[in-house]
């Protein structure tokens, strides 16, 4: 487990071809560890059929609106997606 | 079950032809045909699996969850702790095929949730029974992140600006239900009557 709660994170901006499960309104975002969830083996590495996936620690990240849609962003709304570890760096890292 | 979701796709889902759902339907039923012509399984096997779970399954589970929340302060504790257990001690699972974890989001005076899949449709389906057109639809899944108060407007709920919105996107291992806020005046109510006083909807997070 890499990321504790309230920990700032970011999501990574990654478009691959294959199954991803970074929606892309969130993908390249900045956001906050919410929960921390057990580890399940990851959904990219299943859906290509992989017999024994990766299993990786699963987080709840809440992003702000703002972060999500600029200036666009309707007040006070944040969204929460879960996400598995490989999908996210610590908000600081370089890009 | 395989032609009967042939003619859901076909008729409840007239813009999606050649979606990956159409796709995955044709597959679906490929594997189902396959699987009978070996003599694996029959068809009335498929249809009796899905026929056990979906008559277990409807939104009268949901409801006796928020029942018992609002009747009982330490049951609503382990609801918004531990939710898999907590519907568990009425006789509720979420499993079907493979475990799947629960978890209660509470409306407050300070925050509202609402819940999507904008991925697919993911849904708690044993507790409120298949999800609606909508939920499904890419119109519900696109806007309801791009402007949910919007969204909620048009279904008849205004959130004051000071009242934080929650969007839950159900992208992966979790199920989600919105606890609704208890119905002002209710204080006399039996959980019986409490159970009354939920809708589907309200669970989804689109009505009070």
């Amino acid at each position: 487990m890499r990321f504790a709660v309230g920990d700032a994170v970011r999501t990574s901006g990654r478009d691959p071809d294959h199954h991803y499960r970074v929606p892309r309104y969130l993908r390249g975002k900045r956001g906050r560890i919410e929960a921390v969830h057990a580890a399940f083996p990851l959904a990219d590495a299943r859906a290509a059929g992989d017999p024994s996936p990766p299993v990786e620690t699963l987080y709840t990240v809440a992003f702000a609106g703002g972060e999500v849609w600029a200036e666009g962003a309707e007040p006070n709304t944040v969204y929460h997606a879960e996400l598995w570890e490989s999908y996210l760096v610590p908000a600081d890292a370089a890009s | 079950m395989s032609d009967h979701e042939h003619d859901h796709m076909e008729h409840d889902h007239p813009h999606d032809h050649g979606s990956p759902a159409v796709v995955m339907t044709a597959r679906v039923n490929a594997l189902i045909g396959a699987l009978e012509s070996r003599g694996i399984v029959q068809d009335a096997e498929v249809t009796a699996v899905l026929e056990r779970f979906l008559a277990a399954a409807g939104p009268s589970n949901g409801a006796r969850i928020v029942a018992r929340a609002w009747a009982d302060p330490a049951y609503r504790g382990l609801l918004l702790d531990d939710a898999n257990a907590a519907i568990a001690q009425l006789g509720l699972d979420m499993s079907h095929w493979a475990p799947v974890s629960l978890r209660v989001v509470e409306n407050t005076q300070r925050a509202h949730n609402i819940v999507v899949c904008t991925l697919c449709s993911c849904y708690p389906i044993a507790l409120l029974g298949p999800a609606p057109q909508w939920y499904k639809s890419e119109a519900y899944r696109s806007r309801v992140v791009r402007e949910p108060r919007a969204v909620l407007h048009e279904f008849g709920i205004t959130v004051p600006d000071d009242r934080e919105v929650r969007v839950w996107d159900s992208t992966a291992e979790l199920r989600y239900l919105v606890l609704p806020q208890r119905p002002p005046h209710s204080d006399d109510w039996d959980e019986a009557r409490l159970m009354q006083a939920v809708t589907r909807d309200a669970l989804i997070g689109v009505a009070l």
